[in-house]
């Protein structure tokens, strides 16, 4: 049998890992954001800028400072978790106070500025990236022709999704952020540097964003409207998992990675709005979204 | 309260109504006569964005509901009209009132489905539902793709007057800008918009007293809605083009900063705001500036130091001072 429902398997299953990579990016970045929500109270509408900047900053030192791929992705999310400290502290930080509102129309503010000036800066074309050398080339698993970098981008993002998810569910340092959520004052009288650990948090967040930015860039290329494109469709993730649970973004950002491939092969002019379709019967069937712990 | 200060309450009320009144008669003495001075395309250009914002506070300014959401409404009602005069050549009073009436159907439908969650999730789920009708615009064969619907004829008004005739198109968008303002001035000055704003206060609290948070919601946001598609579609017809920029979240972006940089919950502050954010757009559009950046640039500074807007901040201070 080479044919399933009239699509030929490996074009199938091509799809299906294409999906898969897809949702691992909207993990990276639901994880983050569902993290934000969780310990500061704010939507960051700028994460997909974030994840914008990471890419132009990988690109920018690869094709203009020549440092290699490793490099790269090493120091993408250095530098842009740097962009997040410098927010957080002169920006967001006075924000916390107010209603969400405001939180969310600066960090749309913030996204806004950065797409423009990179649209000003480097024009609307994306900028190609090469695949690494040692990433090059395929697997052939018999089935299926399995690109080595896809194959790359999935292991590491969902190896950086689980060890967050240990590091906040299983470690000290994640027991004094959930205890922060639920009650910072108290957490502070114990002698914890609140203010401090939400810096450092926002800044994590906002590198795993630009982290996925840098790992994206041999795969779609970087341009500036690369975040805004993204993070609609992570918002729809959001809504749907619900914010409540870290393990749970995960789940339903790769689900639904997956079911965009699938609507893709099947239906590709439905692909596009496929999230926000589920979205639509998620609020109608469970408004708290399917993770959510509120009722 | 005893006797001195009401007569000195009142006192300031009747200045602040006369102070209202000359403004008001100033306003429309200036509108009337400012397609003589001024470009006209430009005039009705801010004429639409006034009664897009308008409409928008009621939803943001009154009930309290951020949605993310609204260019869904203005471009899709815009698309319509466009569609309506030119495929289907129906008169300019029809083809406004279709894109009305699908801003109106869609505006209910997102609402009935975005009420059901609260604050930040109500704000994700309509930017998420306005993307899906981007998406739409992108893909469906009427809407022409990138390149939009263009040459839209304007048609005759009532049959008989000529809207090529661009100071005539200029009178008619005035008058369907002040029926909107007026409906909305009257919508937020009823026993129904007083029960908007004591939702946006305290919404259990307005449970307990027996009335549906979420039925007045859902008519406010339609409303809102439907004002919106009615100042696309004036927009679409007076432009002769409905194209992808009216629809994407970009324009939701900005009919929110509109409202926040004039002031909201105030009547006056989004038409002082789509104002500046239009003649500012104008002004940015031939000096080879970034435009996204400063929009942006001007939403943080917003937030960051004057959160009532201009207005908002200007009625603080006479009101401090009459005290």
């Amino acid at each position: 049998m080479t044919d399933f429902l009239g699509v030929p398997i490996p074009v199938l299953l091509g799809q299906l890992l294409l999906g898969l990579i897809n949702g691992s990016f909207y993990a990276l970045l639901s994880l983050g954001l569902a993290i934000i929500f969780g310990m500061l109270n704010v939507i960051n509408f700028a994460h997909g800028a974030f994840y914008m900047l990471g890419g132009f900053v990988a690109w920018y030192l690869l094709s203009k400072m020549g440092l290699g791929y490793w490099w790269t992705l090493f120091a993408a999310p250095l530098l842009v978790g740097l962009a997040g400290v410098i927010i957080e502290k002169t920006l967001l930080k006075r924000l916390y106070r107010m209603d969400h509102l405001y939180s969310l129309l600066l960090t749309f503010g913030i996204a806004l500025m950065l797409e423009g000036l990179f649209r000003h800066i480097f024009g609307a074309a994306g900028k190609p990236y090469p695949v690494p050398a040692l990433l090059t080339g395929g697997i052939n698993l018999g089935f299926m022709f399995l690109p080595v970098y896809r194959a790359w981008v999935i292991a590491v993002s969902l190896a950086i999704c689980i060890l967050t998810w240990l590091a906040i569910e299983r470690t000290k340092l994640g027991g004094y952020l959930r205890a922060a959520t639920e009650n910072p004052a108290l957490v502070q009288a114990f002698g914890i540097n609140v203010p401090l650990m939400l810096t450092l948090t926002y800044a994590f967040c906002v590198g795993l964003a630009g982290f996925a930015g840098a790992l994206a860039a041999p795969l779609y290329q970087v341009s500036p409207g690369m975040g805004s494109s993204i993070i609609i469709v992570v918002f729809a993730v959001v809504v749907i998992g619900g914010m409540g649970s870290i393990g749970g973004a995960i789940v339903t950002a790769l689900a639904l990675g997956v079911i965009e491939g699938l609507t893709k092969t099947f239906y590709p002019a439905a692909s596009s709005i496929a999230v926000f379709v589920v979205m639509v019967l998620v609020i109608l069937i469970r408004p708290s979204g399917l993770f959510s712990r509120e009722a | 309260m005893n006797g001195t200060t009401l007569s000195a309450t009142s006192a300031a009320a009747n200045s602040t109504r006369t102070l209202g009144l000359t403004l008001l008669v100033a306003v429309a003495a200036v509108m009337l006569l400012a397609p003589f001075a001024v470009y006209p395309l430009f005039l009705i250009k801010i004429l639409c964005f006034v009664l897009f914002a308008a409409a928008f506070n009621l939803v943001l300014g009154y009930a309290g509901l951020l949605s993310f959401g609204h260019a869904a409404f203005f471009g899709g009602g815009a698309y319509i009209a466009a569609h309506a005069a030119k495929v289907w050549n129906l008169p300019f009073e029809l083809a406004i009132l279709s894109g009305t009436a699908f801003a109106t159907l869609i505006g209910f439908i997102f609402g009935a489905i975005a009420i059901r969650r609260h604050g930040i999730y109500f704000a994700m789920i309509t930017l998420a539902l306005a993307q899906m009708i981007y998406f739409l615009a992108v893909q469906m064969p009427f809407t022409g793709g990138e390149d939009g619907i263009q040459a839209v004829p304007r048609g005759y008004l009532l049959g008989m007057i000529d809207l090529r005739n661009i100071t005539a198109m200029y009178y008619t968008v005035l008058g369907g800008t002040v029926i909107g303002l007026i409906i909305i001035w009257r919508a937020v000055n009823s026993p129904f918009g007083h029960t908007l704003s004591a939702i946006r206060e305290n919404e259990t609290r307005v449970t307990s007293l027996g009335l549906k948070p979420d039925r007045y919601k859902l008519i406010a946001f339609t409303l809102s809605a439907a004002l919106s598609g009615f100042a696309g579609s004036m927009k679409a017809l007076a432009f002769q083009l409905a194209s992808l920029v009216d629809v994407t979240w970009h324009m939701s972006g900005e009919v929110i900063l509109m409202t926040l940089l004039g002031g909201m919950g105030t009547l006056i502050g989004p038409i002082v705001g789509a104002t500046v954010v239009v003649g500012l757009e104008h002004f940015l559009s031939t000096s080879g500036l970034p435009i996204t950046f400063i929009i942006g640039l001007f939403f943080v500074i917003c937030v960051m130091m004057f959160r009532r807007g201009v207005f908002g901040e200007l009625k603080n201070l006479l009101e401090r001072r009459q005290r």
